[in-house]
């Protein structure tokens, strides 16, 4: 039996997980920057002051890397509250994340730690782990170089490589240096070949030290380039002449599906028009592959997904609410045996979605119940205005009164969280809701939302946590040799 | 009345100040509603002139040879040959060739173009001149020259009126509202409800020229009442649909009820909401003709303590609205409306007037002056008004 402060820790952690996934402190179509940050940090606030092992517990799930870098950056902030139980697991889930967070937000977290004057034994240790097991730190000085060097005088540790440490500390009094791409970068200041061989982002700034032409540029440098950058420049290459078009052209078919739909999102109507098959067939490819063993299994799914002015966004995340909701439109039509995707606009093409026009939700799940689903997906932001409340009310009443059997189940997926509420904004009380980030995530999430209806307890959920930390990449093992410095 | 001569055409009824336009569910924002109005068919020979705005270009009409356009009076462009900026004086009509000059005001860039009256507080000239064309419009001063009347009264009327308006950057929440508010399909208007009180209205012909110039609401003139209910009213509730479910066996019933829900917010907006506008008895003026289109301002009654919207429309030939923009007037202005409407009613007599409003002329004097009219009478009448009110006080 479940005591009554058990129910609110479990709905608290939904609560957060929702905002964790969705919030990421920039401006939202309906609030500001600075009410999105508030909002945010009162959360972190009371999770870590309530319930600070499920607050660590979070790290193991699917959040975005804003707030995972934020909880790691309190719990190291507040390390000497913990008790020695709490810090082995909390060592552990912190380790795992950091090696799954994308190395410029680490270093951003070290330096963020840093502002706050935060150098505890952890805190070091943490970094000297999470360095020893980085690939190539020559690279990562060359890259990062400014993050590497502030985390190392931050933390007092000396790097492993003698040849690094010069090079950051004291990079020009070397002549030569052994490391290959430390040598090439010291040859990048007076010759342009070897501009070409550094990461992309470091030889840009090389190119306009040399005046290389931009288009000349892109075409040597695209080798070089990863995957993300490579969709980035797309355009920019269209525009610097079919030569760099060639060289940065990439198979759009081996993108991630949200970014791919961020990037046909991102192109002007008319190109649409003309790429249709390319476009398309990269988004069904990049469906079929995330839903993997799952694709065709869902039965029949009908989607209601909100293209109205609302899901542009803001100008910082432009478009991602639509985004969200055309990726998600792909992968449902992946994982349905048959599938119905209903936009609000009334518009029928995926492919041209756009946000124009109001909101009239209530409508649209009304057209999406009449088809007669096993599963109804809906993706919006929760704004429902025309009329307002409508959706809750048909969907209270369907699930009160015409299915009290439970024969369809409806989902409500957020890409938007909502600072004023401190969660992702709900249709109805019947209908669970849970945040979304990437459409990557929709299958996992459609069974937190499970948890978010209130049929499960804290015991599953800790369960749950439970089960997702052992997931987590291992720590990485200390090496046996360290220099002292 | 006056040298004007008002044509007390009451052809257009209460109802058909919305006629033609079909009411759709309201989006709330802080202690803003907006009411988007929809219309089911454009109206394609009637477009704001594209080159008073530079906005679009002309939109071309298969099989339509020329539209006619609107001016409207507060859009301020690079209109004149030598392009230095013009305001376009009142709202125009105009036939779709460009060459056809508009009347238009030459601006002068010197301080009193924007004033600031106080923190927060614009006087600027392109929608005042609307404003103060209304009043003087009506107003031109005393149409019998009693002795009591300056000779300023007489030789130039109530001309030039300045009245002190917020701008819509001014008014709490008003910009952040119109940006987050989402155009319906085919809406051609809106009405603005700040606080619940309807601020004004404002209907264009078609959808497109919405579109441009939804955003310039927030530059358009909102009198003292609406910034004062904006800033200290809370949030407004949503009127949140709510379905029985007593009854309800199917999808098609669920339906049903839904779109009952629609079309009872409709009804109740139209008959409660906008009760204010739509039901008061204006006086309206015709201005202009053209073709099928009629240009016409009109005035409030200047009933005290009640609902008062100055404004103009463009009605087609069947008496629908298909442009039309309003003003809310604050207290203030009212009050001020009410005294001249007496003072014309009766032939701008002092005893008359007060006769009528029950009070002795002494008062009367005093109470034009507090309005802001002293300069309208003769000093000399207005000394003997304060010494008269002095010796009843003692």
């Amino acid at each position: 039996m479940e005591s009554f402060g058990d129910l609110i820790a479990a709905d608290d952690v939904l609560f957060f997980v929702n905002a964790a996934i969705t919030a990421t402190g920039q401006r939202e179509f309906h609030s500001d920057e600075g009410a999105q940050q508030l909002s945010l940090d009162f959360l972190h606030a009371y999770m870590l002051g309530n319930y600070r092992d499920l607050y660590a517990g979070v790290l193991a799930l699917d959040i975005n890397d804003h707030n995972a870098a934020l909880i790691i950056r309190r719990l190291l902030e507040t390390a000497a509250e913990a008790i020695a139980d709490q810090r082995r697991s909390e060592g552990r889930l912190i380790a795992g994340r950091l090696a799954l967070l994308p190395p410029q937000r680490v270093y951003g977290l070290f330096r963020s730690l840093r502002r706050s004057g935060v150098n505890n034994r952890r805190t070091r240790a943490l970094l000297r782990d999470w360095l020893s097991a980085r690939p190539d730190l020559a690279l990562d000085a060359v890259k990062y170089r400014s993050g590497l060097k502030q985390a190392l005088r931050h933390t007092h540790l000396a790097p492993g490589d003698a040849e690094v440490g010069t090079f950051l500390f004291a990079p020009q009094s070397s002549a030569h240096y052994d490391t290959p791409i430390l040598e090439t970068w010291r040859r990048a200041h007076y010759e342009q070949t070897a501009v070409y061989e550094l990461p992309y982002t470091v030889a840009e700034g090389f190119a306009a030290k040399h005046g290389i032409p931009r288009g000349v540029f892109l075409e040597r440098i695209a080798p070089r380039l990863t995957r993300v950058e490579r969709l980035r420049l797309q355009q920019t290459a269209r525009q610097h002449g079919p030569a760099a078009m060639e060289a940065i052209g990439t198979d759009l078919s081996r993108m991630p599906l949200t970014r791919l739909a961020g990037y046909v999102l991102s192109l002007p109507a008319a190109e649409r028009v003309s790429r249709r098959e390319e476009l398309t067939g990269a988004l069904r490819t990049a469906a079929a592959r995330v839903a993997g063993r799952h694709r065709g299994r869902w039965g029949q799914v009908t989607a209601v997904l909100d293209d109205s002015f609302s899901s542009y966004g803001s100008g910082v995340k432009r478009q991602r609410p639509l985004v969200v909701a055309l990726a998600c439109h792909y992968l449902l039509e992946a994982l349905a045996g048959r599938y119905t995707g209903l936009w609000t606009s009334g518009r029928g093409d995926a492919l041209l979605a756009h946000p124009v026009g109001p909101t009239p939700l209530g409508e649209r799940i009304l057209d999406a119940l009449s088809t007669a689903p096993e599963r109804l997906v809906i993706v919006s932001d929760g704004w429902d205005n025309a009329p307002p409340g409508l959706a809750g009310e048909v969907l209270r009443v369907w699930r009160t009164r015409l299915d009290p059997d439970r024969r369809t189940s409806v989902v409500h997926l957020n890409p938007v969280y909502d600072a004023t509420g401190f969660d992702v904004r709900r249709l109805s009380s019947s209908v669970p809701t849970a945040g979304i980030r990437d459409a990557e995530d929709l299958p996992a999430l459609v069974e937190i939302a499970q948890f978010a209806e209130g049929r499960t307890g804290l015991a599953e959920l800790r369960t749950y946590l439970d089960a997702r930390a052992a997931q987590l990449p291992p720590i990485p093992q200390r090496p046996a040799e360290r220099s002292p410095r | 009345m006056t040298s004007h001569g008002l044509d007390a055409d009451m052809s257009v009824t209460r109802a058909g100040l919305l006629d033609g336009l079909m009411t759709r569910p309201g989006q709330v924002w802080g202690a803003v509603r907006l009411v988007p109005l929809v219309r089911a068919e454009p109206v394609q020979d009637l477009r704001l002139h594209p080159q008073i705005y530079g906005g679009p270009g002309v939109v071309d009409l298969p099989g339509r040879r020329h539209y006619l356009s609107y001016i409207p009076h507060g859009f301020v462009a690079e209109w004149t040959t030598d392009g230095s900026p013009a305001a376009a004086y009142g709202t125009q009509l105009s036939s779709g060739q460009p060459q056809q000059p508009v009347a238009t005001l030459r601006l002068q860039f010197h301080r009193r173009m924007a004033r600031r009256e106080a923190r927060h507080r614009l006087r600027f000239l392109p929608l005042h001149l609307a404003l103060e064309g209304y009043l003087a419009l009506h107003f031109g001063g005393p149409a019998i020259a009693w002795e009591e009347w300056s000779r300023q009264a007489l030789s130039q009327g109530l001309s030039p009126r300045a009245e002190a308006a917020y701008l819509g950057a001014d008014v709490p929440g008003l910009a952040d509202a119109l940006r987050v508010f989402e155009i319906h399909p085919g809406q051609c208007g809106v009405l603005v409800y700040l606080a619940d009180a309807l601020a004004a209205a404002f209907v264009v012909p078609h959808p497109e020229d919405y579109r441009v110039l939804h955003p310039t609401l927030v530059q358009d003139l909102y009198g003292d009442l609406v910034h004062h209910y904006a800033t200290l009213m809370p949030p407004v509730p949503d009127f949140r649909a709510r379905i029985t479910d007593h009854g309800i066996r199917s999808l098609d019933e669920l339906r049903a009820a839904a779109r009952q829900q629609t079309a009872q917010w409709a009804d109740f907006h139209d008959e409660t909401m906008a009760a204010g506008l739509l039901g008061q008895a204006n006086t309206w003026q015709r201005v202009y003709r053209m073709d099928r289109f009629t240009l016409s301002r009109f005035l409030p009654p200047f009933r005290p303590k009640q609902d008062n919207h100055i404004g103009e429309a463009i009605t087609d030939e069947h008496g629908r609205t298909v442009y039309l923009k309003t003003f809310r007037l604050s207290e203030n202005q009212v009050r001020r409306g009410h005294l001249l409407n007496r003072l014309a009613a009766h032939d701008w007599h002092l005893a008359d007037t007060a006769a009528e409003l029950g009070i002795d002329e002494a008062q009367f004097g005093l109470r034009l002056k507090t309005a802001g009219f002293g300069h309208l009478l003769r000093q000399d009448v207005l000394d003997r008004y304060r010494s008269r009110a002095q010796a009843t006080n003692r």
